[in-house]
C-alpha cells in the first residue's frame, strides 16, 4: 500500500498531514500540511524527486488520540521510515468545548469558574491572569490590598510546585521510571491538600477573583506551608538520586528533542521550553507583576535545549519556588484579602441581615454582575508552562464581550514537529512529555 | 476616552494608549510591512494572535483615519531585549474577510491563524495550511462569530413527557 492510500484510509479531510508527493519544494520549506520546518537545501532535495520513490518505504501512523503518553487526547500523525520520524503533525481539538464562547455568556464574577478549567494543572494561575485583566479594565489594579497580593503570590508559587511535581511524575512514567510517578503524585498531593484546606477544592478552585480572593487563609496555614517546605527538599534530593544522576535517565533525555533559541522564539514558545535554549525569559522577572520584583529568585536557564534541560529546569524551578514561598511567609502582611470597593465586592454576610441596601447590592452583584468599563486589555503572566495571557474586550456590560486566553500549551505544542524530526519513535514519547502540554488548555 | 487620541505615529500607523499598553492601528495594506518593521525593531516574539467580532458592539473608539469594521485581528508582540509589549489591531471588513498571513515573519502564528480561521472565518492569504484546527472538518459556521448561537442541550427532567 502506498503512503497516499494510507493517508486516504485514515483521512478525516484537510486537517491531516499530506503525502510527500502532493507537496512542492517551496511548500515543503514552509511545511504545508505537515508543520515541518526544513532547511532550504533539504527541501529542494526532496522537491526534486517528482514522485518520491521513497514514499513506499515510509509509513504514516497515528499516535493517539488514545495513547497513554500523549497526556490526554493529543493525536500525532507521524511519517516513519523504520524507527525514524520524518515528519509529524499534531492534530488537536478533541477536547474543544468552546470555553471562549462560554466565557462571553458568564459575568466577570462567574468567569473564574470557566478559566480555571482550562489549564487544570495550574488553575490558580488561570484565575490570576483573568482577575488581573479584569482589574486592569476596572482600573483597580493598584488598589488591591497587600495581603491579597501576597496571598496570590503564595498560591501561584505553590501551584507552580504542584504542577512541576506532576510533570516529574508523568515524565518519569513516560520514560520508564515508573516509581517516579508514585513519588511525584505523592508530593503533589501534599500541596493539593493545602489547596483543599484553603480553597475547599483540590482543583478548579475559583479562589482568586477580580478584586482579591474568595476568603482569607485558614488558621494554621503557615504550619501547613512550612510542613510542605520541610518535606520537599529531601524528596527532591531523592529525585536527583533516582533520575538526574542516573545514567539511563540521562541517556534517554540528553540530546533528545533539541530546539535552538532562534527556533523557540520564532515559534513563540515560552516557559521552560524557551528557557532550555538559554533565553532567560521569565515574566516574573522581566515584566514583574504582583510583588515578584521584591522577592529574590533565580531564573533557571538551560544550555542545550534538549529534553534533559527541560526536565532539570522544572526540577530546579520547584526549588526556586520554595525559595519564593519562604520569603512570602516572612513578609505576608496582615490586612484585607479583597478590595473594599462597593462596585466589585459583595457586602459582608452580617451586613445583609441588617441593611436592605446591602441585600439589594449583594443580589445585584450575584445576579447581574458588576459592569466593567469599555475597553480592551491584554495581561500575560508566567504559568508553569509559559506565558499565559488573557485578552478581554469589554463593551461596558457585566459580561466580557470577548475573552481570549493565550494558552502556553497551545503554542508550545507547535514545537513538537520541530523537536521530533529525525528522532526515533521511542524518543517521541520523551519529547511530548518534556513539552508538558495540558490538553484542556490546548483545545479550550 | 483616552483610547481615541492618536498620540503618535509608528511606521505610518496611528498609535493609541489602552490601559497603559501601546496599540498600533495599521490598515490592511500596511499590515505586513508594519509587522516586518516591528520585527526588525526587536519584537521577536508573537505572543498572541486572535480576532474579535464587533458585530453587536460597533461604536468602539478608534483613532482618526481608522474606520471600524466588523472584524478585528489583534496581535500581541513581545520584545525580549527591551521587555516591551505592543499590540496591533487591524480592521477586517465582513464583505472581504481576508488578511495577509504573517507566517513568514513568525512561524509560530501558524496555529493561531488557523484558530482564527476556524472560529471567525477570516482567511489568511499565504497561510501554508489553512484548515480547521479545533472544530471538526465538516463543521458548519464559525462558532465565535456573534451571530452564531450558543448551543443548548435540552435538559430532560425526571418524569417529564418528552
Amino acid at each position: 500500500m502506498t503512503a497516499v492510500e494510507n493517508v486516504r484510509q485514515t483521512s478525516e479531510g484537510g486537517q491531516e498531514m499530506r503525502s510527500r508527493s502532493d507537496i512542492g519544494a517551496k511548500e515543503l520549506l514552509r511545511e504545508v500540511g505537515s508543520v515541518l520546518r526544513m532547511s532550504e537545501a533539504e527541501a529542494a532535495k526532496l522537491g526534486q524527486i517528482p514522485a518520491d520513490p521513497d514514499e513506499d518505504q515510509t509509513m504514516i501512523i497515528n499516535m493517539g488520540p488514545q495513547h497513554p503518553s500523549t497526556h490526554g487526547v493529543l493525536r500525532l500523525m507521524l511519517e516513519l521510515q523504520g524507527e525514524t520520524v520524518l515528519r509529524c503533525k499534531p492534530i488537536i481539538g478533541y477536547l474543544h468545548t468552546g470555553m471562549e464562547k462560554t466565557g462571553e455568556e458568564l459575568t466577570f464574577l462567574q468567569g473564574g469558574t470557566n478559566v480555571t478549567r482550562m489549564d487544570y494543572l495550574s488553575p490558580l494561575n488561570n484565575e490570576l491572569v483573568f482577575s488581573m485583566a479584569t482589574e486592569k479594565l476596572l482600573g483597580i489594579e493598584n488598589d488591591i490590598p497587600e495581603r491579597a497580593v501576597w496571598m496570590r503570590m503564595l498560591l501561584s508559587e505553590l501551584n507552580r510546585m504542584s504542577s512541576h511535581l506532576l510533570f516529574l511524575a508523568t515524565n518519569g512514567m513516560d520514560i520508564g521510571a515508573v516509581s517516579m510517578m508514585l513519588y511525584g503524585w505523592r508530593e503533589r498531593e501534599e500541596v493539593l491538600r493545602f489547596f483543599q484546606k484553603v480553597t475547599g477544592l483540590r482543583m478548579n478552585h475559583n479562589f482568586i477573583r477580580p478584586g482579591g480572593l474568595a476568603a482569607d487563609l485558614p488558621p494554621g496555614w503557615r504550619d501547613d506551608v512550612l510542613a510542605i517546605l520541610d518535606m520537599l527538599p529531601a524528596r527532591l534530593e531523592e529525585y536527583d538520586v533516582l533520575m538526574t544522576n542516573q545514567p539511563i535517565w540521562r541517556e534517554r533525555l540528553q540530546g533528545v528533542g533539541v530546539i535552538t533559541a532562534d527556533e523557540a522564539l520564532a515559534l513563540g514558545t515560552s516557559g521552560p521550553i524557551l528557557r532550555s535554549t538559554g533565553v532567560a525569559w521569565d515574566l516574573r522577572r522581566d515584566q514583574p507583576y504582583l510583588r515578584y520584583d521584591e522577592v529574590d529568585f533565580d531564573v533557571i536557564v538551560g544550555s542545550y535545549g534538549d529534553a534533559f534541560d527541560r526536565y532539570a529546569i522544572r526540577l530546579n524551578e520547584i526549588r526556586e519556588s520554595m525559595k519564593i514561598v519562604r520569603q512570602i511567609l516572612d513578609r505576608m502582611p496582615s490586612g484585607d484579602y479583597r478590595i473594599q470597593n462597593k462596585k466589585v465586592t459583595p457586602p459582608p454576610r452580617a451586613r445583609i441581615d441588617e441593611s436592605m441596601e446591602a441585600l439589594i447590592h449583594h443580589f445585584k452583584i450575584f445576579t447581574e454582575g458588576f459592569k466593567v468599563p469599555e475597553g480592551e486589555v491584554y495581561v500575560g503572566i508566567e504559568s508553569p508552562r509559559g506565558e499565559i495571557g488573557c485578552y478581554i474586550v469589554s463593551d461596558g456590560g457585566p459580561k466580557p464581550y470577548r475573552i481570549h486566553m493565550r494558552a502556553p500549551s497551545f503554542v508550545n505544542i507547535q514545537a513538537l514537529p520541530h523537536m521530533m524530526r529525525g528522532g526515533l519513535v521511542a524518543d517521541a514519547v520523551a519529547v511530548i512529555s518534556s513539552v508538558d502540554p495540558v490538553l484542556g488548555e490546548v483545545d479550550r | 476616552m483616552t483610547d481615541v487620541q492618536a498620540a503618535e505615529v509608528l511606521h505610518g500607523a496611528p498609535v493609541t494608549e489602552s490601559r497603559g499598553q501601546r496599540v498600533v492601528h495599521p490598515s490592511r495594506a500596511q499590515y505586513v510591512a508594519l509587522l516586518k518593521k516591528l520585527l526588525d525593531d526587536g519584537y521577536v516574539m508573537c505572543s498572541d494572535l486572535t480576532a474579535v467580532d464587533y458585530l453587536t458592539h460597533p461604536g468602539r473608539p478608534l483613532p482618526d483615519g481608522v474606520s471600524a469594521e466588523r472584524f478585528e485581528v489583534v496581535l500581541n508582540l513581545t520584545a525580549i531585549t527591551t521587555r516591551d509589549r505592543i499590540r496591533v489591531r487591524v480592521q477586517v471588513p465582513e464583505s472581504d474577510a481576508t488578511i495577509a498571513s504573517v507566517f513568514d515573519l513568525w512561524p509560530g502564528t501558524e496555529a493561531f491563524e488557523r484558530e482564527v480561521f476556524d472560529m471567525f472565518g477570516i482567511r489568511f492569504d499565504g497561510h501554508p495550511d489553512l484548515t480547521r484546527i479545533l472544530m471538526p472538518e465538516d463543521w458548519d459556521g464559525h462558532p465565535l462569530r456573534k451571530d452564531y448561537e450558543v448551543g443548548r442541550i435540552p435538559v430532560q427532567f425526571k418524569g417529564a413527557h418528552s
